[in-house]
Protein backbone atom coordinates (compact mmCIF):
# COMPACT_ATOMS: atom_id res chain seq x y z
CA UNK A 1 0.00 0.00 0.00
CA UNK A 2 1.23 3.48 -0.84
CA UNK A 3 2.32 5.79 1.35
CA UNK A 4 1.42 9.72 1.11
CA UNK A 5 4.71 11.43 0.68
CA UNK A 6 3.71 13.51 3.89
CA UNK A 7 2.29 11.22 6.29
CA UNK A 8 2.91 13.82 8.66
CA UNK A 9 3.10 17.67 8.53
CA UNK A 10 5.77 19.40 10.97
CA UNK A 11 5.30 21.67 13.44
CA UNK A 12 5.67 25.39 12.67
CA UNK A 13 8.57 26.64 14.42
CA UNK A 14 7.12 29.89 16.76
CA UNK A 15 9.16 32.80 15.13
CA UNK A 16 10.21 33.86 18.86
CA UNK A 17 12.34 30.40 19.16
CA UNK A 18 14.31 30.91 16.02
CA UNK A 19 15.47 34.55 17.55
CA UNK A 20 15.76 32.79 20.75
CA UNK A 21 18.35 30.32 18.78
CA UNK A 22 19.99 33.18 16.61
CA UNK A 23 20.32 35.49 19.64
CA UNK A 24 22.05 31.97 21.17
CA UNK A 25 24.13 31.73 18.45
CA UNK A 26 25.53 34.73 18.64
CA UNK A 27 26.16 34.87 22.45
CA UNK A 28 27.86 31.66 21.79
CA UNK A 29 30.27 32.27 19.04
CA UNK A 30 31.63 35.64 21.13
CA UNK A 31 31.84 33.62 23.97
CA UNK A 32 33.97 31.22 21.79
CA UNK A 33 35.84 34.24 19.84
CA UNK A 34 36.14 35.91 22.91
CA UNK A 35 38.80 33.12 24.24
CA UNK A 36 41.21 34.51 21.92
CA UNK A 37 41.23 37.74 23.60
CA UNK A 38 41.02 36.90 27.47
CA UNK A 39 44.93 35.96 28.79
CA UNK A 40 47.03 38.36 27.36
CA UNK A 41 50.29 37.05 25.96
CA UNK A 42 52.37 40.55 25.53
CA UNK A 43 51.39 40.75 29.48
CA UNK A 44 52.42 37.78 30.12
CA UNK A 45 55.93 37.94 28.63
CA UNK A 46 56.34 40.70 30.66
CA UNK A 47 55.35 39.16 33.67
CA UNK A 48 58.04 36.77 32.70
CA UNK A 49 60.76 39.52 32.11
CA UNK A 50 59.73 40.76 35.66
CA UNK A 51 60.29 37.12 37.09
CA UNK A 52 63.48 36.96 35.91
CA UNK A 53 64.84 39.99 37.76
CA UNK A 54 63.71 39.03 41.05
CA UNK A 55 65.02 35.69 40.55
CA UNK A 56 68.56 37.33 39.47
CA UNK A 57 68.40 39.37 42.64
CA UNK A 58 66.39 36.38 44.81
CA UNK A 59 69.42 33.89 43.53
CA UNK A 60 72.29 36.54 45.79
CA UNK A 61 70.35 36.05 48.89
CA UNK A 62 72.11 34.04 51.60
CA UNK A 63 69.26 32.60 52.68
CA UNK A 64 66.10 30.53 50.85
CA UNK A 65 64.04 33.02 53.77
CA UNK A 66 65.43 35.44 51.83
CA UNK A 67 65.34 34.34 48.67
CA UNK A 68 61.54 33.57 49.23
CA UNK A 69 61.15 36.80 50.56
CA UNK A 70 62.25 38.49 47.16
CA UNK A 71 60.00 36.12 45.27
CA UNK A 72 56.98 37.30 47.57
CA UNK A 73 57.87 41.03 46.97
CA UNK A 74 58.00 40.79 43.34
CA UNK A 75 54.57 39.23 43.02
CA UNK A 76 52.88 42.24 43.46
CA UNK A 77 54.80 43.74 40.62
CA UNK A 78 53.76 40.68 38.29
CA UNK A 79 50.38 40.68 39.46
CA UNK A 80 49.51 44.52 38.52
CA UNK A 81 51.46 44.12 35.17
CA UNK A 82 48.79 40.55 34.98
CA UNK A 83 46.01 42.89 35.83
CA UNK A 84 46.78 46.27 33.98
CA UNK A 85 47.45 43.76 30.31
CA UNK A 86 43.76 41.64 31.10
CA UNK A 87 42.23 45.28 30.66
CA UNK A 88 44.53 46.58 27.90
CA UNK A 89 43.49 44.10 25.90
CA UNK A 90 39.77 43.78 26.45
CA UNK A 91 39.69 47.71 25.80
CA UNK A 92 41.62 47.25 22.20
CA UNK A 93 39.39 44.25 21.44
CA UNK A 94 36.01 46.50 22.69
CA UNK A 95 35.31 43.49 25.18
CA UNK A 96 33.66 44.17 28.58
CA UNK A 97 36.42 44.09 31.40
CA UNK A 98 34.83 40.54 32.66
CA UNK A 99 33.56 39.08 30.12
CA UNK A 100 32.64 35.80 30.13
CA UNK A 101 35.74 34.08 29.15
CA UNK A 102 38.18 36.50 30.87
CA UNK A 103 35.72 36.17 33.95
CA UNK A 104 36.03 32.37 33.51
CA UNK A 105 39.78 33.15 33.37
CA UNK A 106 40.12 35.03 36.61
CA UNK A 107 37.77 33.21 38.88
CA UNK A 108 38.95 29.56 37.91
CA UNK A 109 42.85 31.32 38.67
CA UNK A 110 41.68 33.15 42.01
CA UNK A 111 40.93 29.89 44.14
CA UNK A 112 44.48 28.74 43.15
CA UNK A 113 46.25 31.92 44.03
CA UNK A 114 44.75 31.98 47.31
CA UNK A 115 45.50 28.75 48.14
CA UNK A 116 49.22 29.25 47.61
CA UNK A 117 48.87 32.26 49.41
CA UNK A 118 47.86 30.18 52.74
CA UNK A 119 50.12 27.89 52.35
CA UNK A 120 52.76 29.91 52.02
CA UNK A 121 52.14 30.90 55.67
CA UNK A 122 51.49 27.44 56.71
CA UNK A 123 54.66 26.06 55.08
CA UNK A 124 57.04 29.35 56.46
CA UNK A 125 55.40 28.63 60.00
CA UNK A 126 56.04 24.77 60.06
CA UNK A 127 59.59 25.12 58.76
CA UNK A 128 58.90 24.07 55.31
CA UNK A 129 60.50 26.72 53.03
CA UNK A 130 61.80 24.09 50.85
CA UNK A 131 58.76 23.29 49.31
CA UNK A 132 57.37 26.40 48.79
CA UNK A 133 58.74 26.86 44.91
CA UNK A 134 57.42 23.22 43.94
CA UNK A 135 53.74 24.33 45.40
CA UNK A 136 54.02 27.87 43.96
CA UNK A 137 54.52 26.06 40.56
CA UNK A 138 52.39 23.98 41.02
CA UNK A 139 48.92 25.46 42.51
CA UNK A 140 49.82 28.36 39.60
CA UNK A 141 49.46 26.14 36.86
CA UNK A 142 46.80 24.32 38.40
CA UNK A 143 44.99 27.11 38.17
CA UNK A 144 46.07 27.79 34.57
CA UNK A 145 44.99 24.41 34.00
CA UNK A 146 41.20 25.12 34.82
CA UNK A 147 41.30 28.69 33.64
CA UNK A 148 42.58 26.99 29.93
CA UNK A 149 40.16 24.66 30.17
CA UNK A 150 37.94 27.79 28.33
CA UNK A 151 40.38 29.19 26.30
CA UNK A 152 42.70 28.47 23.52
CA UNK A 153 44.56 25.19 23.64
CA UNK A 154 47.84 26.63 24.25
CA UNK A 155 46.84 28.31 27.60
CA UNK A 156 46.01 24.73 29.62
CA UNK A 157 49.54 23.42 28.10
CA UNK A 158 51.16 26.09 29.91
CA UNK A 159 49.22 25.11 32.81
CA UNK A 160 50.48 21.65 32.54
CA UNK A 161 53.98 22.93 31.95
CA UNK A 162 54.31 24.45 35.21
CA UNK A 163 52.49 21.76 36.99
CA UNK A 164 54.84 19.58 35.45
CA UNK A 165 57.91 21.93 37.13
CA UNK A 166 56.40 22.19 40.06
CA UNK A 167 56.14 18.17 40.48
CA UNK A 168 59.49 18.41 39.58
CA UNK A 169 60.66 21.11 41.85
CA UNK A 170 59.07 19.35 45.16
CA UNK A 171 61.27 15.93 44.89
CA UNK A 172 64.59 18.36 43.75
CA UNK A 173 67.03 19.56 46.20
CA UNK A 174 66.09 22.63 48.10
CA UNK A 175 68.70 25.25 46.55
CA UNK A 176 67.40 24.79 42.78
CA UNK A 177 63.90 26.25 44.11
CA UNK A 178 65.11 29.78 43.10
CA UNK A 179 65.94 27.60 39.64
CA UNK A 180 62.86 26.39 39.09
CA UNK A 181 60.90 29.34 39.53
CA UNK A 182 62.94 31.31 36.94
CA UNK A 183 62.79 28.41 34.56
CA UNK A 184 58.79 28.63 35.39
CA UNK A 185 57.45 32.20 36.05
CA UNK A 186 60.39 33.75 33.93
CA UNK A 187 60.90 31.06 31.40
CA UNK A 188 57.32 29.49 30.74
CA UNK A 189 55.74 32.92 31.15
CA UNK A 190 58.21 34.33 28.39
CA UNK A 191 58.16 31.27 25.79
CA UNK A 192 54.20 30.77 25.63
CA UNK A 193 53.45 34.94 26.54
CA UNK A 194 54.84 35.23 22.88
CA UNK A 195 52.94 32.31 21.37
CA UNK A 196 49.69 33.66 22.43
CA UNK A 197 50.16 37.33 21.76
CA UNK A 198 51.68 36.17 17.97
CA UNK A 199 48.75 33.99 17.61
CA UNK A 200 46.09 35.37 19.62
CA UNK A 201 45.93 39.42 18.89
CA UNK A 202 48.19 40.18 21.80
CA UNK B 1 5.19 55.74 9.40
CA UNK B 2 7.49 53.19 8.12
CA UNK B 3 7.70 49.90 10.50
CA UNK B 4 11.01 50.15 11.22
CA UNK B 5 10.62 54.02 12.56
CA UNK B 6 7.32 52.87 14.58
CA UNK B 7 9.51 50.19 16.34
CA UNK B 8 12.74 52.60 17.08
CA UNK B 9 10.40 55.05 18.56
CA UNK B 10 8.89 52.52 20.75
CA UNK B 11 12.29 51.28 21.56
CA UNK B 12 13.51 54.52 22.46
CA UNK B 13 10.39 55.34 24.50
CA UNK B 14 10.61 52.22 26.70
CA UNK B 15 6.99 51.30 25.44
CA UNK B 16 6.13 47.40 23.70
CA UNK B 17 6.66 46.59 20.32
CA UNK B 18 3.48 45.12 19.29
CA UNK B 19 4.40 42.10 16.68
CA UNK B 20 2.77 43.20 14.00
CA UNK B 21 4.99 46.69 13.86
CA UNK B 22 7.81 44.28 13.26
CA UNK B 23 9.82 44.72 10.40
CA UNK B 24 9.87 41.21 8.65
CA UNK B 25 10.77 42.21 5.67
CA UNK B 26 13.54 44.83 6.91
CA UNK B 27 15.68 41.89 8.45
CA UNK B 28 18.81 42.32 7.40
CA UNK B 29 19.56 39.16 5.06
CA UNK B 30 22.96 39.80 4.71
CA UNK B 31 23.91 38.77 8.58
CA UNK B 32 21.29 36.56 9.02
CA UNK B 33 22.46 33.68 7.29
CA UNK B 34 24.38 31.79 9.82
CA UNK B 35 27.86 31.71 8.91
CA UNK B 36 28.33 35.13 7.93
CA UNK B 37 26.60 36.05 11.86
CA UNK B 38 29.28 33.90 13.09
CA UNK B 39 31.44 35.89 11.27
CA UNK B 40 30.47 39.20 12.29
CA UNK B 41 29.95 38.23 15.95
CA UNK B 42 33.31 36.46 16.10
CA UNK B 43 34.89 39.70 15.12
CA UNK B 44 33.01 41.96 17.11
CA UNK B 45 34.15 40.48 20.41
CA UNK B 46 37.72 40.52 19.00
CA UNK B 47 40.26 42.96 17.24
CA UNK B 48 41.29 40.87 14.37
CA UNK B 49 40.87 37.22 13.68
CA UNK B 50 43.19 35.37 11.31
CA UNK B 51 41.55 33.55 8.01
CA UNK B 52 43.08 29.92 9.64
CA UNK B 53 41.62 30.62 13.37
CA UNK B 54 38.19 32.46 12.33
CA UNK B 55 37.51 28.53 10.13
CA UNK B 56 38.39 26.70 13.27
CA UNK B 57 36.09 28.79 15.54
CA UNK B 58 32.92 28.20 12.81
CA UNK B 59 33.81 24.70 11.99
CA UNK B 60 33.54 25.37 8.44
CA UNK B 61 35.38 25.20 5.32
CA UNK B 62 38.10 26.96 3.69
CA UNK B 63 35.65 27.78 0.11
CA UNK B 64 32.36 28.33 2.45
CA UNK B 65 34.80 30.54 4.83
CA UNK B 66 35.81 32.92 1.53
CA UNK B 67 32.24 33.42 0.06
CA UNK B 68 30.88 34.27 3.07
CA UNK B 69 33.45 36.44 4.14
CA UNK B 70 33.63 37.92 0.84
CA UNK B 71 30.17 38.76 0.58
CA UNK B 72 30.73 40.99 4.24
CA UNK B 73 33.56 42.12 2.42
CA UNK B 74 31.68 43.80 -0.36
CA UNK B 75 28.94 45.19 1.69
CA UNK B 76 31.31 47.26 4.11
CA UNK B 77 30.48 45.55 6.85
CA UNK B 78 34.45 43.50 7.34
CA UNK B 79 37.73 44.43 6.51
CA UNK B 80 40.51 42.02 4.90
CA UNK B 81 43.89 42.79 5.36
CA UNK B 82 47.11 39.87 3.58
CA UNK B 83 50.44 40.10 4.46
CA UNK B 84 53.31 37.80 4.97
CA UNK B 85 54.12 36.29 7.95
CA UNK B 86 57.90 34.72 7.55
CA UNK B 87 57.16 32.98 3.83
CA UNK B 88 53.50 31.79 5.16
CA UNK B 89 50.52 34.41 3.64
CA UNK B 90 48.23 35.19 6.16
CA UNK B 91 44.66 37.25 6.02
CA UNK B 92 43.31 38.54 8.82
CA UNK B 93 39.60 39.82 9.16
CA UNK B 94 38.17 43.61 11.43
CA UNK B 95 34.40 44.54 11.85
CA UNK B 96 34.05 47.95 10.48
CA UNK B 97 31.87 50.28 11.84
CA UNK B 98 29.22 49.58 9.38
CA UNK B 99 29.42 45.86 10.57
CA UNK B 100 29.12 46.99 13.81
CA UNK B 101 25.90 48.66 13.03
CA UNK B 102 24.42 46.20 11.26
CA UNK B 103 24.69 43.73 14.17
CA UNK B 104 23.47 45.98 16.69
CA UNK B 105 20.33 46.27 14.36
CA UNK B 106 20.44 42.32 14.00
CA UNK B 107 20.34 42.09 18.10
CA UNK B 108 17.68 44.92 18.44
CA UNK B 109 15.43 43.07 15.73
CA UNK B 110 15.79 39.50 17.38
CA UNK B 111 14.87 41.18 20.90
CA UNK B 112 11.93 43.13 19.35
CA UNK B 113 10.60 39.59 18.08
CA UNK B 114 11.12 38.05 20.93
CA UNK B 115 9.01 41.42 23.02
CA UNK B 116 6.35 41.18 19.66
CA UNK B 117 5.86 37.48 20.38
CA UNK B 118 5.72 37.18 24.17
CA UNK B 119 3.05 39.80 24.17
CA UNK B 120 0.78 37.50 22.45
Amino acid sequence: MSQPLRAHRAEPIPINAHAYDNLRYIRETMERAGSFTAVPGWGGLWMGVTALVAGAVAGRQPTIERMLAVWVAGAPVGLAIGVWAIVRKAQRARLPLLSCPGRKFVLSLAPSILAGALLTLALYQAGLEAVIPGMWLLLYGAGVVTGGAFSVRVVPVMGVCFMALGATALFSPAGWGNWFLMAGFGGLQIVFGLMIARRFGG
Amino acid sequence: MAKAAVVEERQARGTRVRAAEVPALELDRLIHERMRLGIVSALAVTEAISFNDLKKLLKTTDGNLSVHARKLEEAGYIGCSKYFEGRLPKTEYRLKAGGRRALERYLAHMEALIEATRER
